[in-house]
């Protein structure tokens, strides 16, 4: 028991991770990652909403009729997502109004769908919490590596406190500003993801045409 | 007129939904290994906004807003913090009655699109449409005009990376970017090339 509560909680952090490997909640990924505090918080929000969608699906799942399955997870998650948008907007306006309406968005971000159909709904409530809490994990771990590339760089700061000074305020760095636009998360997730596949080759996929040798017709 | 001319041309190209505020990427990215697939899927996408974006509206404006229900005499009542479960239960509700009435009458447009229809309940391009509908205030007419315009900027994003990727495959790509490596950053560059389009006011 212990060891597969470990193993769901690490595995989603490199080998399996729901982003660079399952392609899922890619949406929220790029969007939210400008600055540090926006995705941590981001993290926060979708951490919390897996780990207990996952134990309340888990709950339930032996009540549930196959057929109305999705409409009852469906219910349960955006319950959830409902209070967390809230208790956001309560306790962290500023930082939640950024956020717009990427929090709303959690309902479907696929991470949460995903889990709660593939591992919620055929195993116990406690492995169920901490594979949620495992893939919530996994989505922090890129989100805020990203948002550091992003904020670090374009904008010199981190989580808003100075790191670089900035040419235009009198310091040395001249930030790169087209990493604070939308295309720059594209590049720096690609490129972690052909990071991430250098690192671990299992994950490489098998391409799906083969360019062929060529042949030096002197050598035949 | 001019005003919901604009602000087509602005959700269809300026506010991309892919491009721009990476919606729907799940499927963007899974489901454009071909060209006809991703046209079948972008054409769901554009029906599906069309309807659900006004709809929304509607259940908005005469239930959810304060003092929305007005009409059947209760006043002071304000629904708002349950508008992302309606929201969700409305695009879930329609895309279910939309499968079952194509299927009865309009069969050809039922088989193209196929697995298509029910994968659109979670695609963020159509929950992000209405939220963005609630957080700008449209009024309903603007509402019908921002579904149909995002849903072709969605359509039109997915069918371009479509083309890209069928040519892309017969390329040599280093090992570790094979696949979703390159796709995204492929992406990137089509994002790149909308960027474009941010400097138009209208």
């Amino acid at each position: 028991m212990d060891a597969e509560i470990k193993k769901n909680i690490t595995d989603p952090l490199v080998d399996n991770n729901p982003i660079t490997w399952q392609i899922l909640g890619i949406c929220s990924a790029l969007a939210v990652t400008t600055s540090m505090n926006t995705a941590m918080l981001m993290s926060i929000a979708l951490t919390a909403v897996v780990a207990s969608s996952n134990l309340s699906i888990s709950l339930v799942r032996n009540h549930v009729p196959g057929s109305i399955r999705i409409i009852v997870q469906m219910i349960i998650i955006a319950s959830l997502v409902i209070i967390v948008d809230q208790l956001l907007k309560a306790f962290a306006f500023d930082t939640a109004k950024k956020l717009s309406v990427f929090v709303g968005l959690i309902i479907t971000n696929c991470i949460v769908m995903g889990r709660a159909e593939a591992y919620a709904m055929s195993h116990p409530p406690k492995l169920s919490f901490y594979d949620g809490l495992g893939n919530g994990l996994g989505y922090s771990v890129v989100l805020l590596v990203v948002a550091f590339i992003r904020e670090l760089f374009g904008a010199g700061s981190l989580f808003g406190v100075k790191i670089l000074p900035l040419v235009s305020e009198g310091g040395w760095y001249q930030s790169n500003g087209m990493l604070l636009l939308p295309p720059s998360a594209f590049f720096i997730i690609g490129l972690l993801i052909w990071a991430v596949r250098s690192w671990k080759p299992a994950q490489v996929e098998t391409p799906t045409y083969k360019i062929h040798e060529e042949v030096n017709p002197q050598l035949v | 007129m001019e005003a919901f001319l604009s602000l087509f041309i602005k959700a269809v190209f300026i506010e991309n939904m892919a491009l721009a505020f990476f919606l729907g990427m799940c499927t963007f990215i899974a489901v454009s290994k071909k060209i006809e697939t991703a046209l079948g899927l972008g054409i769901a996408v554009v029906v599906v906004q069309t309807i659900t974006v006004p709809a929304n509206n509607l259940i908005l404006n005469y239930f959810l807003k304060e003092d929305a229900l007005r009409w059947i005499g209760v006043t002071g009542v304000d629904l708002t913090f349950v508008g992302l479960i309606s929201y969700i239960g409305v695009i879930a509700a329609i895309v279910q009655i939309m499968e079952m009435f194509l299927d009865r009458y309009v069969p050809a447009l039922y088989n193209a699109l196929g697995v298509f229809l029910p994968l659109i309940t979670v695609n963020c391009a159509i929950l992000g449409g209405s939220l963005f509908m609630v957080q700008r205030d449209y009024n309903f007419s603007e509402s019908v005009v921002y579904g149909l315009g995002s849903g072709i900027g969605w359509a039109m994003a997915i069918t371009a990376l479509a083309g890209i990727r069928e040519k892309l495959k017969y390329s040599d790509v280093p090992a570790g970017l094979q696949g979703l490596g390159i796709t995204f950053i492929t992406v990137g560059l089509m994002s790149l090339g909308f960027m474009a389009f941010s400097g138009i006011q209208l």
